[in-house]
């Protein structure tokens, strides 16, 4: 059962004006429980619109959002509803932080969806869990946090909600590459624990290749692919016309492949890489040893 | 949405009205809305409206931009000249209780209205063709003599020059934390008074935040560029005053003393 489904979907900013502009332009895509979906994209390619129609803060100007099936703007009035259901996290969502303490911004979300008390209490501990941060750093206020902490009580914040489809905007950008690979690692896992289908929007190829199960790339408002990560990133010069980047590992691979190699073209991870790098350096040592 | 209000919008451009020294224009505006008040009669009135309809043909922007600003004040415009409407005096031609309607009434509502909307096209005309930098240069010039009762005009207009600089970005700031707060299932749209004004909280606390950091941040950078005041500090653009200038002001002169004779000679009670 696809959870996201996007039939047709097109946004165009001011329309009929002269600074009409079409920002997503006819995308058709579904997304099916539990996956992993990259989204990439040149700045200005549509990702951020397209994304804000999957929770109903924008209304596409054509084409239909289907959450399980149901069209999301079947009732307007309770669109609300759906913005409990697909959860999104803005870039540099650190900026939404209103509360005295980091529990209270927390717990912002489920007191809009109307839980009892003791329900937004077991979800702010939990959040607040997935995201690593400490019980004493609930009571602090979240303008006291270094910048990765309140990156990650912002997302926790969204995550409070406990939504079936997680959307992030570009969750690492701004953050060291400790910070980075925090969060990164953190949501994986809370991935895997809930199960639930994620969105990620970044420019960091790495990242892509090692979270995502499909990968949206997105260009000029139009999907230009929407595949498995590994038959994306083989669509290399594509990609760089682009003005993207394919992951390190994936460039290193591609270039010995093209010398003759015979490498993996699933490998992605730097993990995976350098197994299989391994593999292929032992055996070339047998071979000369046997030659 | 915030964004689409035109009232105050700059037009770049090359025309006449846009090549105008800003002080001039400033000053012409200015005078322009005194002599408004001063015109008692049509006449008068008629007198300044072409004068400003003179401005909005060599401004060099469309017709329907202007029409927009005038929407904007549309309801203002309905209600004042409403209320004029029933404060005539004189013989009633339509009686409703403790309402009347006069002769006199009805040329007041019209005479108000004309007013109001000469009003918001003459300074249409100044914001549509002078950019907030050259308006804030020019009003830095023309109280420049105030530097006498030590007033601190370069830091007044350089504090205006930062406002109007950051408004759009804050409106931007604004639309992104909405945005924010709504996908956490904010409700901005329904309940009361009281539960609206409590709903923006989540709104305004980052704005307030945000605004501090950004106020730091650029208080750093001019610092970091030797910033130190208006002291000796000269203009990029010097503001000449060029003989389209002069025209402009005694165009407008001839307009203002022929509505002060206007005035004092027409006396007719309904023109």
């Amino acid at each position: 059962m696809n959870v996201l489904e996007l039939r047709d979907v097109t946004y165009t900013y001011s329309p009929g004006t002269p600074f009409s502009r079409t920002a997503v332009d006819g995308v058709s895509i579904s997304i099916a429980e539990g996956e992993c979906v990259g989204i990439i994209g040149h700045t200005g390619s549509g990702k951020s619109t397209l994304i804000q129609q999957c929770n109903g803060l924008l209304r596409p100007t054509s084409g239909q959002v289907l959450l399980r099936g149901k069209d999301i703007w079947e009732q307007p009035k309770k669109i609300r509803a759906v913005r409990f259901q697909v959860g999104l996290v803005f870039q540099y969502p650190e900026y939404q932080l209103f509360e005295e303490t980091v529990r209270k911004d927390i717990a912002f979300g489920p007191k809009n969806q109307g839980l009892t008390e003791p329900e937004i209490e077991e979800r702010v501990q939990r959040a607040a869990e997935f995201v690593g941060l400490s019980p004493e750093l609930l009571e602090k206020s979240p303008f006291d946090l270094s910048g990765g902490e309140k990156r990650r009580a912002a997302i926790a914040g969204v995550i409070a909600m406990d939504p079936d489809v997680l959307i992030l905007d570009e969750p690492t950008a701004g953050l060291d590459p400790m910070g980075r690979d925090t969060i990164l690692g953190q949501l994986m896992a809370y991935h895997k624990t809930r199960g639930n289908t994620v969105l990620l929007v970044s420019h960091n190829m790495e990242e892509i290749a090692r979270f995502s199960d499909r990968v949206l790339v997105m260009e000029e408002g139009k999907a230009a692919f929407f595949d498995n990560t590994a038959q994306v990133f083989q669509h290399g010069t594509e990609l760089m016309r682009m003005g993207l980047q394919l992951p390190q590992t994936v460039r290193i691979l591609a270039r010995l492949r093209a010398q003759g190699w015979p490498v993996d073209p699933d490998v992605l991870t730097l993990e995976r890489a350098a197994e299989e790098l391994y593999a292929l350096w032992s055996s070339k040592q047998k071979g000369e040893a046997d030659g | 949405m915030v964004r689409d209000i035109t009232l105050g919008q700059f037009f770049p451009g090359k025309s006449l009205m846009h090549r105008l020294d800003p002080r001039a224009k400033l000053l012409l505006v200015l005078g322009i809305i005194v002599f408004i008040f001063v015109a008692g009669n049509f006449l008068g009135l008629a007198v300044i409206f072409s004068l400003v309809v003179f401005g909005m043909a060599t401004s060099g922007i469309s017709i329907g931009r202007y029409l927009k600003s005038l929407k904007v004040v549309l309801l203002v415009i309905l209600i004042t000249s409403l209320f004029n409407l029933f404060y005539g005096g004189g013989e009633p031609l339509v009686e409703w209780g403790f309402l009347k309607i006069t002769m006199q009434g009805i040329r007041n509502c019209i005479f108000i209205a004309v007013r109001i909307i000469t009003l918001v096209l003459a300074s249409s005309v100044l914001t549509f063709t002078t950019s907030p930098t050259q308006l804030t240069d020019a009003l830095e010039r023309l109280l420049s003599p105030l530097k006498i009762f030590r007033i601190k005009v370069h830091e007044i207009a350089m504090m205006m020059t930062i406002a109007l600089r950051f408004i759009p970005t804050l409106l931007e700031e604004t639309d992104k934390i909405r945005n924010a707060q709504k996908a956490r299932g904010a409700d901005l749209e329904s309940g009361g008074v009281f539960q609206r004004v409590k709903a923006l909280i989540p709104i305004l606390v980052p704005l307030f935040v945000s605004s501090f950091r950004r106020a730091y941040d650029l208080a750093m950078a001019m610092e970091c560029r030797c910033y130190n005041g208006g002291k000796g500090r000269t203009k990029m653009k010097v503001l000449h005053f060029a003989a389209r200038d002069i025209a402009a002001f005694a165009v407008t002169g001839c307009a203002c003393a022929g509505v002060v004779l206007l005035r004092i000679f027409v006396t007719h009670p309904y023109l």
